[in-house]
């Protein structure tokens, strides 16, 4: 069992916890994930960590509340414990060599982003951030992402912090100005992956996505993270738990991810609004 | 000594009508009772030379279980049994016998041979439900092992040692012991109740199971060592799913057995009360033929399947399964599709609309229809597709059981352990010790997919190798 140390929200629909787990702590870098799950019957969700205090053992998970697990979770307290919490998982996202990176994070995927813009920053590198949200009242990581950047634009899809639009556009004009990184690092929705991959396409940059597959095991057991890759005009079938998450952006079949995302989009909303209901009544209840 | 019983047939095992059982999750063999045991011990003609013990890949003296089984003394059955497996109540169920010890059988060469397995089975299963919880006075010696993974290799190398008076600690990468036990062979092949009861075994004898620690991740090989562990046996089980590389395999719908199976029995989703989501209903098509498209099709039949069909690419007599579960899965009424192959997955797509929920998943398999040619290097006859056979099955779900391969974790972040072409651990067959000193291997890891017995044979050398490695000094 892994308590739960602190648990801060941070928004509406966002938030952070701390998990006492000094063995994943010790180990985990920027890009790994974890599986967790939150009870005995509860299913097996990865959530890519958003930081670890080695000293303390403890490491951070910042999470939307999405379906039934997440809302599960989002139910625990300060002091409560989670069932199972393993890691580290996955590759971490290569930084090594890395001069000049832009980061572009969206939505949740901010979350993970951060550790990945902070140890580039910590290495010396010259970090850009464009971090983008549907509204001001989604924003998060504002100040960290701060800290650990040179530059940092902030966008939101209505206009009602930083500056109105996706994170395409101000990535656009930067590279359209000329500037050149050594590499677009990109994660958020799969559908703004897909389209930060195409702006940056044309200079040939590299771009690394961070995918968030279905998984179950998470340690290159049942295949359910399975992606497809183009390469060199051949299909790779490649597994987002022991071959990523990190993969090359310019090689995903992004159309194919985001279908196979939706997967169990019937049975996901339906247990969502199950577990809603259950934690209605126990509110009424009490 | 009472007269041998002279019928050529075994005792038939007692099963579950298969209309009944095709609708639920129970145990399909049901077990022989005390008459039916004992009648079928009297079978064994005791020979002098043993040849069914040869034939177990662990060595138990069948004749002397037997012999205890005819005085009535079935607890005196389970200690024999016990000398030589850790695992009993699991292997009476799940070892292919028809291969191993039945194979041998002297009684085998005019009718059936002796039910060794099922005699296992019911001396198992006597035990479990009339002997005290074991209590064990282990002395222990001070020395320190740690096993990788808690499937059937690594669960028999601890027991071994525990035995011997060895600190041992299992690390596991899932929530739960038991490894392909519990996330792959189903509930109606193997009742979970029954693993558990041979792990809580081993917890009783002291080993120390720790789940959620990924070897090769949250720990190091190497990092055991530093922790004090005198030699690691790796016994981390198959990898990846192989898929077949065909188009539409990224089709909504489309899985392999592994995650199929995991999500079944591991998440438990066959209750239909946990949160892990599975496929259920429709027609189903199980691409393979081995015991774990068996175990995948007859899963997905009792979550409600429509229909299911197995599409195997050679015919009847090379189907790799074991012929009971072949026999099983028939008399439930699981379609057998021989000799053809898929060339496509379809799935659905509406031009008119890209939010169609529908879109994506899939509708259909495209197969080709198969001969058998030339026998190839194994000297199984090479399937060769018929040109212009192709013809359409509808499909809801599509489950990949086509073998895996092994596990990268550890490999990649060990120094010094070196594999085959095919990513299996390289290892001395005698011992089971890998190219690195200290550390032994087994099981699907070392031999790619395989039985269960076969790991826990794997086990039970390393076992021995590990024991003789510590006690002439050699890991200081």
């Amino acid at each position: 069992m892994f308590r739960i140390v602190k648990k801060i929200p941070l928004n509406p629909t966002v938030t952070e916890m701390y998990i006492e787990a000094p063995l994943v702590a010790a180990k985990a870098l920027p890009g790994q994930f974890i599986i967790l799950r939150v009870d005995p019957d509860g299913e097996r969700i990865p959530l890519t960590v958003a930081g670890c205090d080695k000293k303390a053992g403890t490491v951070r998970i910042i999470f939307q509340i999405v379906g039934a697990t997440t809302e599960k979770l989002n139910h625990k307290k300060e002091g409560d414990f989670l069932q199972d919490f393993a890691g580290p998982l996955g590759r971490p996202t290569r930084t090594e060599g890395l001069h000049r990176v832009c980061i572009v994070g969206g939505g949740v995927g901010c979350a993970i982003a951060l550790p990945v813009a902070q140890k580039l920053h910590d290495d010396g590198c010259e970090v850009t951030s464009i971090i983008g949200f549907r509204s001001k009242d989604l924003l998060i990581l504002e100040d960290e992402f701060r800290a650990a950047s040179q530059r940092l634009v902030v966008m939101t899809d209505d206009g009602s912090y930083g500056r109105k639009g996706n994170v395409c556009v101000p990535l656009k004009e930067i590279l359209d100005s000329g500037e050149r990184f050594d590499e677009v690092i990109t994660i958020g929705p799969l559908i703004m992956m897909k389209f930060v991959v195409e702006t940056v396409r044309p200079t040939g940059i590299p771009c690394t996505v961070s995918m968030n597959p279905i998984m179950i095991d998470g340690t290159g057991m049942c295949g359910g993270c399975r992606l497809t890759l183009h390469r060199d005009g051949k299909r790779v079938t490649s597994f987002a738990c022991v071959d990523g998450p990190d993969f090359n952006g310019y090689e995903i079949d992004f159309d194919e991810a985001m279908t196979r995302g939706g997967m169990y989009r019937t049975a996901e909303r339906h247990a969502y609004e199950e577990t809603c209901r259950l934690f209605r009544m126990q509110k009424e209840d009490a | 000594m009472a007269k041998p019983n002279m019928s050529p047939h075994k005792n038939p095992m007692p099963t579950q009508p298969a209309e009944e059982r095709a609708h639920n999750f129970r145990e399909v063999a049901l077990g022989y009772s005390e008459e039916q045991a004992l009648d079928e011990a009297l079978r064994c003609l005791h020979c002098k030379n043993m040849p069914c013990v040869a034939g177990c890949p662990v060595h138990i003296h069948i004749p002397a279980f037997i012999e205890k089984i005819r005085e009535g003394d079935f607890e005196g059955a389970y200690q024999i049994i016990r000398e030589s497996s850790s695992l009993p109540a699991v292997c009476g169920r799940v070892c292919p016998q028809e291969t191993q010890c039945e194979s041998k059988c002297v009684r085998g060469i005019k009718g059936e041979p002796v039910g060794i397995g099922r005699l296992e089975r019911f001396v198992s299963d006597w035990h479990n439900a009339h002997a005290p919880a074991e209590s064990f006075s282990i002395q222990k010696n001070g020395h320190r092992v740690a096993i990788v993974g808690s499937g059937p290799s690594g669960l028999t190398c601890a027991g071994d040692l525990a035995r011997l008076g060895y600190d041992v600690t299992i690390y596991e990468a899932l929530h739960t012991a038991g490894g392909v036990l519990v996330y792959g062979i189903p509930e109606f092949r193997l009742p979970k109740d029954i693993v558990a009861g041979e792990v809580d075994n081993l917890r009783a004898m002291g080993v120390d199971i720790e789940t959620n620690i990924i070897i090769g991740k949250t720990l190091t090989v190497d990092e055991l060592f530093e922790n004090g562990f005198e030699a690691v046996y790796i016994g981390s089980g198959a990898g990846l799913p192989n898929f077949m590389g065909i188009p539409g395999e990224g089709c909504n719908g489309v899985c392999s057995a592994n995650e199929f199976l995991t999500r079944s029995n591991l998440m438990k989703s066959y209750r239909g009360d946990v949160d892990t989501p599975i496929q259920r209903g429709g027609n189903v098509i199980v691409v393979g033929g081995g015991n774990v498209a068996m175990d995948a099709a007859r899963t997905a039949l009792r979550l409600g399947a429509d229909k299911v069909s197995i599409v195997y690419r050679r015919s009847m007599e090379e189907l790799p399964a074991r012929r009971e579960e072949v026999e099983h899965a028939q008399e439930e009424g699981i379609e057998f599709r021989l000799l053809c192959n898929p060339v496509e997955i379809l799935g659905y797509h509406n031009p008119d609309n890209p939010r169609d929920p529908r879109n994506g998943f899939v509708t259909g398999v495209r197969c080709i229809r198969m001969e058998l040619g030339e026998p190839d290097e194994r000297g199984r006859r090479r399937p060769v597709e018929i040109p212009g056979s192709e013809f359409e099955m509808p499909a809801d779900t599509v489950i990949i059981a086509i073998g895996t391969s092994p596990n990268p974790l550890i490999r990649s972040t060990t120094k010094g352990l070196e594999v085959n072409r095919h990513g299996g651990l390289i290892v001395e067959e005698n011992t089971g010790a890998t190219t690195r000193a200290g550390v032994f291997a087994g099981g699907d890891a070392v031999t790619g997919a395989a039985t269960v017995i076969s790991a826990m044979g794997a086990g039970k050398v390393a076992a021995r190798a590990i024991d003789e490695y510590i006690q002439s000094g050699a890991q200081k």
